[in-house]
């Protein structure tokens, strides 16, 4: 992992590419973790790709509810050649979900960004096939938001003392 | 016949002379090629679990094909921010269904990192021990499913013979057959008893010897050879930029490999090597997964041998249940005993990705803590997802058998997939 | 000790009176069988004949017997409990033992959709629709805690198989030893001997999905989901 002087160097570096694409930098149980602005993600992760962390390993959203912006999408890079991780995040807000999606470069995000929208309904501008991948097609919600129930059936108990039914045979 | 003219045989002669039986080198494209698209799944035999594809056919050609999943997501995410961690993990044991023991070390492994708790040496080694134990039985459910649609039958007895060895193993050690619930938050949930090492020495004298017997039952086949040898090779930059891992990575010449890149759990402290493989094609993929079955036998005697003594789970008793004993002298290991129980430890707040290695690739764990006793996002990287994007490019301009042969040989777990 | 002698009748025990034949009566049952071979036996002589020799059972009991002991299970795993299920087929548990063995791709040639793991709400609908290209008699194991409860996940992508389909045996477990589904394909299969007709549909009360009606919280007989009537636990 890049320690944490390294990874100061490497924002700055990104900082001067693109002004205003770091935001933060966090070294959180020994890795790296840069935050960065929707609008740049492709060049960040450009950038980077040039210093060697040619691989990405895992594209995942996060809910971050109750607090603003409210949805997150992390990128898991992996150097392979220095054996090295990197995770780059950022946060959209609900009401303007849309990131643009780095699938026409890591050709790996395809089915990942879906599962992203299928289950965060994040937008990814640029993607070739945006459509649900895990919930049926015409399914309405986002399942793995916070907001959204858990679903499920209540347990049927014999004897159900709290609403007074006894269930007889 | 007599009345036939000569004229007419002549052209039919021609048109019988003019088809050759050579294997067709690389399919033109036709303008008025007539493409059936045909929809294999969600219930077909030839898929490991329920995946649908619609393929897209020029004749016996695969032009294009698109994998639709999603026929066993189950919520797992999901179910998983709604219980304490202790309880999370058999919910999240039974996304990859044949990797149990991973999916739960990498989810351990991330609440692990987060609480900044030790795992003592010796809950390392058994977990490394059962570890490959489970990367056995998943080659070998692996290489008996695949046999099975190739054709070979016997295979699949073969290697079942085996798989109940190691079942009858967790069991003895953990209870259960399958998602055994074994790797805890800080360790192992309890010790080995008393004759299993000598049990599982007993496995591993035999194993070498049947890994052979499988390469002689396959390897010298010559219509397994015609099956998979050149067939479906896909080139090392093409998988890395598709995020592929594992046995498909290793069989193009990318010796990629998490217990020896980035080690944990002791991995660094055993001697093995990384099979791999020279030109990817289908063969390469079968021949690295039948080796590696060999090196995890090695690696499960190194760690016999070496097993060291000790606690089998960290002993802060904030994560960790105290032993049972305790609970009637101390008041304080009662009342850590009923919190654990009742709420659940608290992590503090942070998020980690934890990456290991699965018998299908890099397995990660993204688990994100708000603090509480309950995790606020749990999320799985599961290398089946990954490589399946791969199919595609894989299989496209090949024949339908080669296909089936090289789904069999991607080998994707839908649980994993779906989630 | 005292050890008491029984002598055996000669000529074996007649299966419809129920009396000891000696063996003049066996010598007569030959000559009998000569004569019906020859074509010399009388109409009444006939049946007789044939209602001492064939096993008094009726037609359906012969054919149920048959139906059970030649399942054709159809290939249908999940996800994990499919595993478990290609346990059964593999050697420690055989079920080709029980005749079991031919596993039918397509559910038009099988008689028997063993229900291995998590049905999600995509899949559900395909279930649903290979059960229906199954052709009668037919029978459904839900097996495992998924398939029949919501299992481990009681969440929003999980549906139980009885609310789409009816089920005839629920195999507990997560997932079931094969030695339990064993169990309960041998329960299955008593259960195919045990009734003559179809009965199965009469007997588990199914008419298409079954669903709480929370209509009237005060009679809890109706908001039950009451699968057996009282004294009635077929398969159980």
């Amino acid at each position: 992992m890049p320690d944490g002087v390294g990874l100061e160097l490497l924002a700055q570096e990104l900082r001067e590419a693109e002004a205003g694409s770091i935001l933060e930098t966090l070294y959180f149980r020994d890795k790296g973790v840069l935050i960065v602005s929707v609008a740049y993600i492709r060049e960040v992760l450009a950038h980077l790709r040039a210093k060697g962390f040619s691989s990405l390993m895992s594209v995942h959203g996060v809910d971050y509810y109750p607090e603003e912006p409210r949805l997150g999408v992390h990128y898991e890079l992996l150097n392979m050649a220095g054996v090295d991780r990197l995770t780059v995040k950022l946060r959209v807000p609900l009401d303007e979900p849309s990131v643009p999606s780095v699938t026409p470069d890591w050709p790996t995000a395809n089915h990942q960004e879906r599962e992203i929208y299928d289950m965060f309904g994040v937008i990814f501008d640029g993607h070739p096939d945006l459509r649900r991948i895990l919930m049926p097609e015409d399914y309405e919600g986002h399942p793995q938001r916070r907001d959204f129930p858990i679903g499920g059936e209540p347990v049927h108990f014999t004897i159900d003392e709290a609403h007074g039914r006894v269930y007889t045979q | 016949m007599s009345t036939t003219p000569d004229v007419r045989r002549s052209e039919y002669r021609q048109m019988e002379e003019s088809i050759t039986m050579a294997p067709v080198e690389r399919l033109e494209e036709r303008g008025d090629q007539e493409l059936l698209t045909l929809n294999m799944g969600p219930h077909h035999p030839a898929t490991h679990g329920v995946l649908r594809l619609l393929v897209t056919l020029d004749g016996e050609v695969v032009r294009d094909l698109k994998p639709i999943i999603g026929y066993v997501h189950t919520g797992i995410e999901k179910t998983a921010e709604d219980k304490s961690y202790w309880k999370v993990i058999p919910i999240v044991e039974r996304m990859d269904y044949l990797a149990y023991y991973f999916n739960a070390m990498a989810f351990c492994g991330a609440t692990e990192t987060l609480l900044e708790v030790d795992v003592p040496p010796r809950a390392q080694y058994l977990r490394v021990i059962h570890m490959e134990l489970n990367r056995i039985m998943s080659h070998l459910v692996w290489l008996g499913t695949s046999a099975l649609d190739l054709g070979a039958m016997s295979m699949f007895w073969y290697c079942f013979r085996e798989r109940e060895q190691i079942l009858d193993l967790f069991e003895q050690s953990s209870g259960q057959r399958m998602h055994t619930r074994y790797i805890q938050v800080g360790g192992v949930a309890e010790d080995i008893p008393r004759g299993w090492a000598e049990k599982v020495r007993e496995f591993t004298a035999v194993m070498p010897a049947r890994v052979d017997q499988y390469n002689d039952l396959l390897a010298n086949n010559e219509i397994v050879l015609q099956r998979l040898r050149n067939v479906c090779p896909l080139a090392e930059e093409e998988l890395l930029k598709l995020g592929v891992t594992g046995p498909l990575l290793r069989a193009v010449g990318n010796p990629w490999d998490l217990r020896k890149a980035m080690p944990y759990s002791s991995y660094d402290h055993f001697d093995f090597k990384i099979p791999v493989g020279t030109e990817g094609d289908n063969w390469d993929r079968f021949a690295v997964r039948v080796a590696e079955m060999k090196e995890s036998v090695k690696i499960i005697d190194q760690a016999l041998d070496g097993l060291p003594e000790g606690p089998w789970i960290t002993e802060n008793r904030k994560v960790a249940l105290p032993p049972r004993h305790e609970l009637a002298t101390s008041m304080e290991a009662l009342i850590h005993h009923f919190k654990l129980v009742t709420e659940g430890f608290r992590v503090p707040p942070g998020e980690v990705y934890y990456p290991i290695e699965s018998p299908r690739g890099e397995l990660g764990c993204f688990v994100r803590s708000d603090g509480s006793s309950k995790p606020a996002r749990v999320h799985m990287r599961d290398p089946s997802f990954v490589n399946l994007q791969a199919t595609a490019p894989m299989t496209e301009g090949s024949y339908i058998a080669d296909l089936i042969a090289t789904l069999a040989m991607l080998d994707p777990v839908l649980g994993g997939i779906d989630r | 000790m005292e050890i008491k002698r029984e002598k055996l009748p000669a000529g074996g025990r007649d299966l419809i009176s129920g009396k000891d034949l000696s063996n003049e009566d066996f010598r007569i049952r030959q000559l009998r069988a000569r004569d019906m071979l020859r074509g010399d036996l009388g109409d009444e002589d006939l049946e007789k004949y044939a209602q001492e020799r064939v096993l008094t059972t009726t037609m359906e009991k012969a054919v149920a017997w048959a139906r059970s002991n030649a399942l054709f299970p159809a290939t249908f795993g999940l996800a994990c409990c499919a595993i478990e299920m290609m346990s059964i087929v593999a050697a420690r548990v055989d079920v080709a033992r029980f005749g079991f063995e031919a596993f039918r791709a397509s559910p038009r040639q099988a008689d028997l959709l063993i229900l291995s793991g998590r049905i999600s709400i995509k899949m559900a609908p395909v279930v649903r629709r290979i059960y229906d290209q199954m052709l009668e008699p037919k029978w459904a194991i839900a097996m495992g805690a998924c398939s029949s409860s919501m299992g481990v996940f009681n969440n929003y992508a999980i549906v139980p198989a009885d609310k789409f389909m009816p089920v005839d045996v629920h195999v507990p477990g997560c997932p079931p030893r094969p030695e339990a589904l064993m169990h309960g394909i041998l329960k299955l299969r008593k259960m195919i001997q045990a009734d003559p007709d179809m009965g199965w549909r009469d007997g588990y009360g199914a008419r298409g999905t079954e669903e709480v009606v929370p209509s009237d919280e005060s009679d809890p007989a109706q908001s039950a989901i009451n699968v057996f009537q009282p004294g009635n636990t077929l398969g159980a």
